[in-house]
């Protein structure tokens, strides 16, 4: 599970999903495989109408330390009588953490079972150790950039870096937050049990040795690099994310399979620390999945201004590491007629083509379900379907493990939605509102529909779609940054002021998107939230500046004025 | 400051608020209202009936009413380059935004006439679209004229002309080194693709010198004659030294009947602009001559254990450079010293058409025989050319030895980057008077160091002169 390093877009789907799985109103909905820049992606299958009704999502208050400390004295719930425990979470990433965090607020005596490193993928391999190499790139490119430096009248010798302790920076902070979440389950006595975890039967778990029975399961067992075939991984010079957030080299040229959010992410790293980056990606555009607007800007920045050239619309379907005193070869085809098309060599390549799900061994087969080219099939309340279409009862799979939305806080949020369920209260995770964002510099943040796929829905539903668009080059904070560079843009509909997707380019754009996907979250409109008040100067006037520049005809709503009165 | 406030378009805004705008010549009044008016009218007129060339001119877009004056963000296509219906051919700046503006027709950006980074008033013509490749020359005799005659662009038109007139120049070597390079393919990094169409330099005619064979940045801005530049961000500058070279070319007197040009080499023309650069360091030389009768006798014990001559004066100067940092330090920007962590040894080599400078690196701490060894695989991958970058760029301190040749004293250049050179002689039998007055023949070679007096100054070169010869004398350390 992880939230920046994971595949492009599982929302590109979500119209289609809701067209051919819901409306057919096929019971259970096989989730669907989609391949798209040689990832899998699951389709999401939630229905619109409950969307309305339920995507109220009232997020409790988030757990810190004292508020765990006061909860611990209450104790990990008593288990109920006939089970070991009432909740027993198979895999403790970041979606597994969350999960168990929420069980015991809710008092249930809750279990993690771990087989590796307490975090996951997120905190170990992904997202957190890739915010310290990016934070480290941020700044080496500022430093590099003597244009930059000398509009502000600051003069800068030559910047150079240490390889081992940039590195280091990664690890060491991957181990703090590693920590950090171990600690805070200890704190709340959440049993971490140590050992792989497998579903034996209905309501019974076996790690290691032993056996435990938990009256309800969850599987969050997250994720693996995935390598496509012909691609031979040494960790060397050829490498995934995994390898390369170690750090151990940093190579002249290096090829990077794949451009969506690890691939950008890592191209960002690289150009900074001096390599020059080959992007193959198997679509005919870079950073598929993205609002095309966004992604034209983002190329324009990210891409053409840096040491970087692309092959689009081919696949790499051969890699071969670097021996024999040769470097390393990637034999190209043509996406769609398969022909051979060319031979990079290079020093490394680092496939960044997306995840595969790590459900192997979880003995599924027990239990009769049957995994969708390795995700567990789940509804929309992530309850799990069996081989005959029918739920599991008290079984549950978030996360990557499912597909729907493979990013750290989407896990997290849908273990949260769980623990709701088995407490008593409904809950569906609107997963449109969930934010995602890519760290480059400048960030990438979205949330919600991109304009293709708002407009593809307004045709279909009838409805008008307008935009709204702020640039940084008009906020003064940006500009006192000497940051100017960056397009912020609202997708919303203008007879009734909700917002469809807001995509974000520019400074701190991971930062910004939130106003926006609560707003989404709350079901809150623009003609509401306009009347909001940022503090000025900041960069959240530019979120602000969209919402103002909206056109919308109804008229701002009672509720909104008297809430702004408690407020 | 939505993008869709600008005037052009405007029913159009909310719903298809696209950032995308387009020229339209006044072929499509619909669009003439839109300030891209791309033809000149009298010539399309003309056209009509001649069937003659059109060349449209792209007009500087006014994005918002406000806007008097737009910024050149960048240019998406190139000079040359062939352009379809649609495509965005430039980003323009405005006071709110960036915005692409895309050509309403099929044709080649024939010239810019307003460069990246230049501002242009609302209206003015900042490129030049011709319909067929063969109006593309007219365009950009157009393209100069129209330069010419304003003041305010007067920056902008040097690149068009400047770097055509190399282009050519650049793109003769080519079946040269193509043949040379024998059939394998053309291996770039993207960065010297990027160059290389910057500069328009023909990527196929650069000669590789970075790991296998592959062409680097630095051989493109060889092969366009420019100084590499380390920052990579920054745009490079208009290259001064092409205006330089096309002064001297064209002042040159004709050549004589059946003489030929010969156009350098990669490393010929590596060669020539350190030249070049090296007259900007202020010079001078000290000489000293150094007994070398016990580094004869003790060259003639370790020579079959593989030792030679080179790695011995090499030992000896890292030795002596040890004691002397300052004759190891380079001075990078006139304002401080660089003291080199490491003492590597350049040695000037002749090979093939050319000069190089493998490194011994550590000369001071590796032993005379490791040395010996390093420095025949060195000279081994010299010829074929296989020096990896760091294997021939990374000397803090030169030695040039024609001595071999019977040469008794030179001068040396320093080369940039460097503080000083050392060019040594043959040791010949020479009569020397002792401080008694007893006269002995005794075995002499002069050296003769050339150092950047910026950093080193002479009392300096006399004493690391005299540690160099001491060791040289008393060789034994040598073998330590």
């Amino acid at each position: 599970m992880q939230s920046a390093l994971s595949l492009s877009f599982s929302q590109a789907s979500l119209p289609l999903a809701n067209r051919t799985l819901c409306s057919s109103n096929a019971a259970p909905s096989t989730p669907r495989n989609l391949r798209f820049c040689g990832l899998r992606r699951e389709a999401f299958c939630f229905s619109p109408s409950k969307q309305l009704t339920s995507c109220r999502f009232h997020i409790q208050s988030r757990r810190i330390e004292v508020s765990a400390a006061a909860s611990s004295s209450a104790g990990n719930g008593a288990p109920s009588k006939s089970f070991d425990y009432d909740l027993i979470i198979i895999g403790a990433g970041v979606g597994g953490h969350g999960a168990a965090l929420h069980a015991v607020e809710k008092g249930l005596k809750t279990a993690i079972i771990e087989g590796d490193v307490v975090g996951g993928t997120c905190v170990n391999r992904g997202c957190v150790p890739s915010k310290a190499l990016l934070a480290v790139s941020g700044r080496m490119r500022e430093l590099q950039n003597e244009h930059h430096m000398k509009a502000f009248g600051l003069q800068v010798s030559a910047a150079g870096y240490d390889r081992q302790g940039v590195a280091d920076h990664a690890s060491n902070l991957a181990t703090k937050i590693r920590n950090n979440l171990t600690n805070s389950m200890k704190a709340l006595g959440v049993d971490i049990l140590t050992g792989f975890g497998a579903v034996l039967g209905p309501q019974k778990v076996k790690y290691g040795d032993n056996i435990i029975t938990g009256k309800d399961i969850i599987i969050a067992t997250g994720s693996v690099p995935f390598v496509p075939k012909g691609i031979e991984v040494d960790g060397k010079t050829v490498i995934t994310s995994d390898h390369a957030l170690k750090l151990e080299s940093v190579p002249d040229w290096i090829a990077i399979v794949g451009s969506g959010y690890i691939g950008l992410e890592f191209s960002d790293v690289y150009t900074a620390l001096g390599s020059e980056v080959t992007f193959i990606e198997a679509l005919d555009q870079l950073m598929p999945g993205f609002d095309p607007e966004i992604s034209k800007l983002a190329q324009r920045v990210l891409i053409n201004t840096r040491k970087i050239d692309y092959h689009t619309g081919v696949f790499a379907s051969k890699i071969t590491p670097a021996k024999d005193g040769k470097p390393v070869l990637i034999e190209l085809i043509d996406a769609k007629t398969k022909e051979p098309k060319d031979t990079l060599e290079v020093d490394a390549a680092l496939i960044a083509t997306g995840r595969a799900p790590f459900t192997n061994g979880l003995g599924l087969e027990n239990i009769n379900v049957t995994t969708q080219r390795g995700f567990i099939p789940v509804d929309e309340r992530m309850r799990v379907i069996d081989g005959n279409g029918k739920l599991v009862p008290h079984l549950y799979c978030i996360g990557d493990a499912n597909g729907k939305l493979m990013l750290a806080h989407a896990a997290s949020a849908q273990g949260i939605s769980v623990v709701e369920q088995v407490t008593g209260r409904d809950h569906v995770l609107n997963h449109l509102s969930i934010p995602a964002a890519c760290f480059t510099h400048p960030e990438i943040s979205m949330v919600g529909l991109t304009e293709p796929q708002a407009r593809e829905k307004a045709e279909k539903e009838g409805f008008k779609v307008s935009i709204a668009k702020t640039s940084f080059k008009a906020n003064t904070k940006a500009l006192a940054e000497n940051e100017g560079e960056g397009l912020a843009k609202m997708i919303y509909r203008p007879d009734n002021g909700e917002i469809l997707g807001v995509h974000i380019f520019g400074l701190h754009a991971a930062d910004l998107i939130h106003e926006a996907s609560n707003a989404i979250a709350l079901g809150t409109r623009i003609q509401d939230i306009k009347l909001a008040v940022h503090a000025h100067p900041t960069l959240s006037e530019v979120v602000d500046e969209l919402f103002k520049a909206a056109k919308v005809d109804s008229p701002a709503s009672v509720t909104a004025q008297s809430v702004k009165v408690t407020v | 400051m939505a993008v869709s406030s600008s005037s052009f378009l405007s029913t159009a805004s909310l719903t298809n608020s696209k950032s995308n705008i387009s020229f339209a010549s006044s072929v499509s009044p619909s669009l003439r209202s839109v300030v891209f008016r791309s033809t000149t009218p009298a010539t399309s007129h003309r056209r009509s009936m001649t069937v003659r060339s059109k060349i449209r001119e792209i007009f500087m877009p006014a994005l918002s009413s406000t806007m008097t004056e737009g910024k050149i963000v960048s240019w998406i296509k190139t000079e040359g380059e062939k352009l379809a219906k649609g495509e965005s051919v430039v980003v323009v700046e405005s006071d709110k935004a960036d915005m692409d503006v895309e050509t309403f027709y099929d044709g080649y950006l024939a010239a810019i006439v307003v460069g990246e980074g230049e501002t242009a008033p609302v209206g003015a013509a900042i490129g030049l679209l011709a319909e067929t490749e063969a109006e593309i020359e007219e365009a950009k005799s157009k393209a100069a004229s129209k330069s010419s005659s304003s003041v305010a662009e007067a920056v902008v038109p040097s690149p068009p002309p400047v770097t055509s007139s190399p282009a050519p120049a650049i793109a003769q070597p080519a079946p040269v080194t193509a043949v040379s390079d024998g059939p394998r393919k053309t291996v770039a990094t993207p960065y010297a693709k990027k160059l290389a169409k910057q500069h328009k330099v023909d990527i196929e005619s650069v000669a590789g010198t970075g790991p296998f064979g592959r062409i680097t940045a630095s051989d493109v801005e060889t092969a366009a004659g420019i100084a590499p530049s380390k920052s990579s961000i920054a745009p490079p500058p208009p290259p001064p030294p092409p205006v330089t070279a096309k002064a001297t070319t064209t002042n040159l007197p004709p050549l004589l009947p059946d003489s030929s040009i010969v156009p350098f080499t990669a490393m010929q023309s590596a060669v020539s602009k350190n030249m070049i650069e090296s007259l900007s360091v202020p010079t001078f030389r000290v000489g000293y001559p150094v007994n070398t009768d016990a580094l004869d006798a003790l060259y003639e014990k370790v020579k079959p254990k593989g030792v030679t001559m080179t790695a011995l004066l090499a030992k000896a100067a890292g030795m002596a450079l040890a004691q002397h940092p300052v004759v190891n330090a380079s001075c990078k920007d006139g304002k401080s010293f660089s003291y080199n962590s490491s003492i590597n040894i350049a040695v000037a080599v002749a090979i093939n058409g050319g000069l190089i400078t493998p490194v011994l690196q550590d000369a001071d701490k590796l032993d005379l025989y490791l040395l010996s060894q390093k420095w025949k695989e060195l000279v081994g991958k010299a010829r074929s050319k296989q020096l990896q970058p760091h294997e021939y760029n990374s000397g803090t301190f030169t030695l040039s030895n024609l001595g071999m040749f019977g040469v008794d004293r030179f001068d040396a250049i320093l080369p940039p980057g460097q503080g000083a050179i050392m060019a040594v002689g043959a040791s010949k039998p020479t009569v020397v008077a002792d401080k008694d007055g007893f006269f002995s023949v005794k075995n002499t070679m002069l050296v003769n160091v050339t150092a950047d007096h910026r950093i080193v100054y002479g009392a300096d070169l006399a004493a690391f002169l005299q540690t160099f010869a001491k060791i040289i004398e008393n060789p034994d350390s040598l073998t330590l």
